[in-house]
């Protein structure tokens, strides 16, 4: 058995005395705090010169027109939160019935193999969905998607205009598949956490498959579902280089879900090579509203995971499966 | 039995049993059939679900392994009209920044998973939260952020501007996905250690980081298939650069923003190597993930 002094000494010049050891932790730890706080700092920074000149409601305003110092963001907002919509609209339904099916329906032998495909295909580059989107889906639009929609669905005015291929709808179905990896991995571990004991009592009372999971399985895990969603609709909010290259990047404010149209990310991807000045203000500006509307979704989606996972008794296995999937 | 004269349909409690069997009857058939209704959505959500998913990743292997070749990944760059070429400056300039970045946030990430596994109180839920948020934040204002305070002050447009944006994304996921492995191996083991008159620093370092080493792979790996991945803090960063450059100081290419410029072309023969370029990015991230998942099982079943 080795003496203190000499296991000490073992550890080689990492054997730091405890109060070392812990200073060098927390100094570390401050490091990265103090980079998150230098990160939001300096573009609120960069962004400041765009609200003096421009006052705080050039956030709202309509006309992005750098040629005549109008730098709008309304028509950037509208578009980030629409194709968001659309890609919620569809991910929704369509990722938590893929969920459900993933934690209660698949064959117990195909269920890791499923799982884990999902979770893989999470990590595919989202410059690669782009580039899919523009060069296989964007045809395939314009030439069936968009004309069938318009005739089936023309009398809500929703799809009126030219059929693009490129726009809002394009951008919208590119995000829901982009954000349905996200969505199934960390719903299917959310439900998977609710106790067997409810499920099997459910049964044992004559109740039909989809009644366990609809007034069961479901309820049990609403929150972190809730959780999951938010989550997904964070990463839907902030996409950038693949909605960028199948939006068509319009600064007007689309009036058909066919028109083309732009997002925050979008308009500071393709703006800031050329953008000085002001315009570079604004740039930073529209950052600044995506970082602010990232973080809030971001925290609101961590606090109702974490509170799913106390209340079912997943304990930080969901939180942890939620941080990796969503890497 | 049929000797026992007995009107059944006089019997007022044997009248209601038969109609609560018949309800019964009625409400189970119809909540059957309400369950193979919205049990085969849920199965049509699945299949609606695995189909484009699928349709992308046959369709950049389709596409992508004709433009593979030798020269695809020796040759640099060329402009479209001219035959040859390959993608051998976004091979140099990915494989660099992501080496670059994972160096350093790798013992940086660790520090703070070690920390973060070690304390339970208000401040290190605070930054856990802050981590946790931090992996969802939209990833163009870190390229925002890198722009401003690496490629402005520093000398313009470089591949360390742009290790610099994509190790910022990958820190907080090294911090949480450490911390995770870390709080994983049973405090005995470290309480052995300090029963030993071992001090803290020998037990992270001899005892509970080796022990933790499955999941901290796991997580580094992930880490950096996602790094590998960014396109958008890159673009404003390293700008891109048609020639081969070693030197991380100077603008670099990469394989996202090669894909992301050469899609947009109406260049045929530049669509061609996006496609390339996106299955060779595709096939090294995937790797990172399925090997990280191998290598931590593999290393767990040995542990045993």
């Amino acid at each position: 058995m080795p003496e203190p002094g000499r296991g000490a000494k073992r550890g080689g010049r990492f054997a730091l005395s405890n109060g070392v050891y812990r200073g060098l932790l927390a100094a570390v730890v401050a490091i990265f705090v103090a980079v998150v706080v230098w990160y939001i700092v300096s573009i609120i920074a960069q962004a400041r010169p765009a609200f003096s000149t421009l006052g705080f409601s050039w956030i709202i305003q309509e006309t992005w027109n750098p040629n005549k110092s109008q730098f709008g963001l309304l028509p950037f907002i509208l578009g980030t939160v629409e194709t968001t919509a659309i890609a919620l609209v569809l991910a929704v339904p369509i990722g938590l019935g893929t969920a459900l099916a993933l934690a209660y329906l698949v064959p117990h032998r195909f269920r890791a193999a499923l799982s884990s495909a999902v979770e893989l295909l999470a990590a595919v580059p989202s410059v690669v969905f782009g580039l899919w989107g523009l060069v296989v889906l964007a045809p395939l639009f314009r030439e069936h998607v968009e004309p069938f929609l318009t005739s089936a669905l023309g009398w809500t005015g929703l799809f009126n205009g030219p059929n693009e291929g490129v726009g809002l709808l394009l951008a919208g179905v590119i995000l829901f598949i982009m954000i349905l990896p996200t969505m199934v991995a960390i719903s299917r571990d959310v439900l998977a956490v609710v106790p067997n004991e409810q499920v099997e009592g459910a049964m044992a009372l004559g109740a039909t498959r989809w009644q366990v999971l609809r007034k069961v399985v479901v309820p049990g895990s609403r929150t972190g579902l809730l959780g999951a969603f938010t989550l997904a609709t964070g990463r839907a909010l902030g996409e950038t280089v693949a909605v960028a290259l199948v939006i068509g990047n319009s600064p007007y404010i689309a009036h058909s879900v066919k028109s083309a149209a732009a997002t925050l990310p979008s308009l500071i991807v393709n703006n800031f090579g050329e953008a000085t000045g002001t315009e570079l203000s604004a740039l930073f500006g529209a950052g600044l509203v995506l970082l602010v509307i990232g973080i809030a979704v971001n925290a609101a989606a961590r606090m109702l995971v974490r509170s799913s996972a106390r209340s079912g008794g997943g304990s930080d296995a969901v939180a942890s499966a939620a941080s990796v999937a969503v890497a | 039995m049929t000797t026992l004269s007995f009107d059944a349909s006089a019997d007022p409690i044997l009248q209601r049993r038969g109609l609560i069997q018949d309800v019964a009857a009625a409400s189970l058939k119809r909540r059957k059939v309400y369950s193979r209704i919205a049990v085969g959505l849920c199965w049509a959500a699945l299949v609606i679900a695995i189909v484009p998913l699928v349709a992308v990743v046959a369709y950049v292997v389709v596409k992508g392994l004709p433009a593979w070749s030798v020269d695809f990944f020796t040759k640099v760059t060329v402009p479209e009209g001219i035959p040859g070429g390959g993608v051998w400056n976004a091979i140099v300039g990915t494989v660099e920044i992501a080496a670059i970045a994972t160096a350093v946030t790798v013992p940086v990430g660790l520090l703070c998973g070690l920390f973060l596994a070690e304390s339970d109180g208000r401040i290190a839920a605070a930054i856990r939260f802050m981590a946790d948020v931090m992996t969802g934040v939209p990833s163009i204002t870190i390229g925002i952020f890198g722009y401003i305070a690496i490629v402005r002050n520093f000398g313009g447009y470089s591949g360390l501007a742009g290790a610099f944006a994509i190790g910022i994304i990958m820190l907080p996921v090294i911090m949480r996905a450490g911390e995770t492995a870390i709080r994983g191996v049973p405090g005995s083991l470290s309480e052995a250690g300090l029963a030993l008159g071992a001090r803290r620093a020998t037990i992270a370092r001899r005892v509970v980081l080796p022990a933790a080493l499955p999941g901290i792979i796991t997580g580094v790996l992930l880490a950096v298939a996602r790094g590998l991945g960014e396109t958008a803090p890159l673009l404003l960063t390293i700008f891109g650069n048609q020639y081969l450059q070693w030197n991380p100081t100077k603008p670099m290419e990469a394989l996202p923003i090669l894909i992301y410029n050469y899609s947009s072309q109406p260049y045929a023969d530049l669509i061609q190597v996006a496609w390339g370029a996106a299955l060779l990015l595709m096939v090294i991230v995937l790797v990172l993930s399925v090997g990280s998942r191998v290598l931590a099982a593999r290393m767990q079943r040995e542990r045993r």
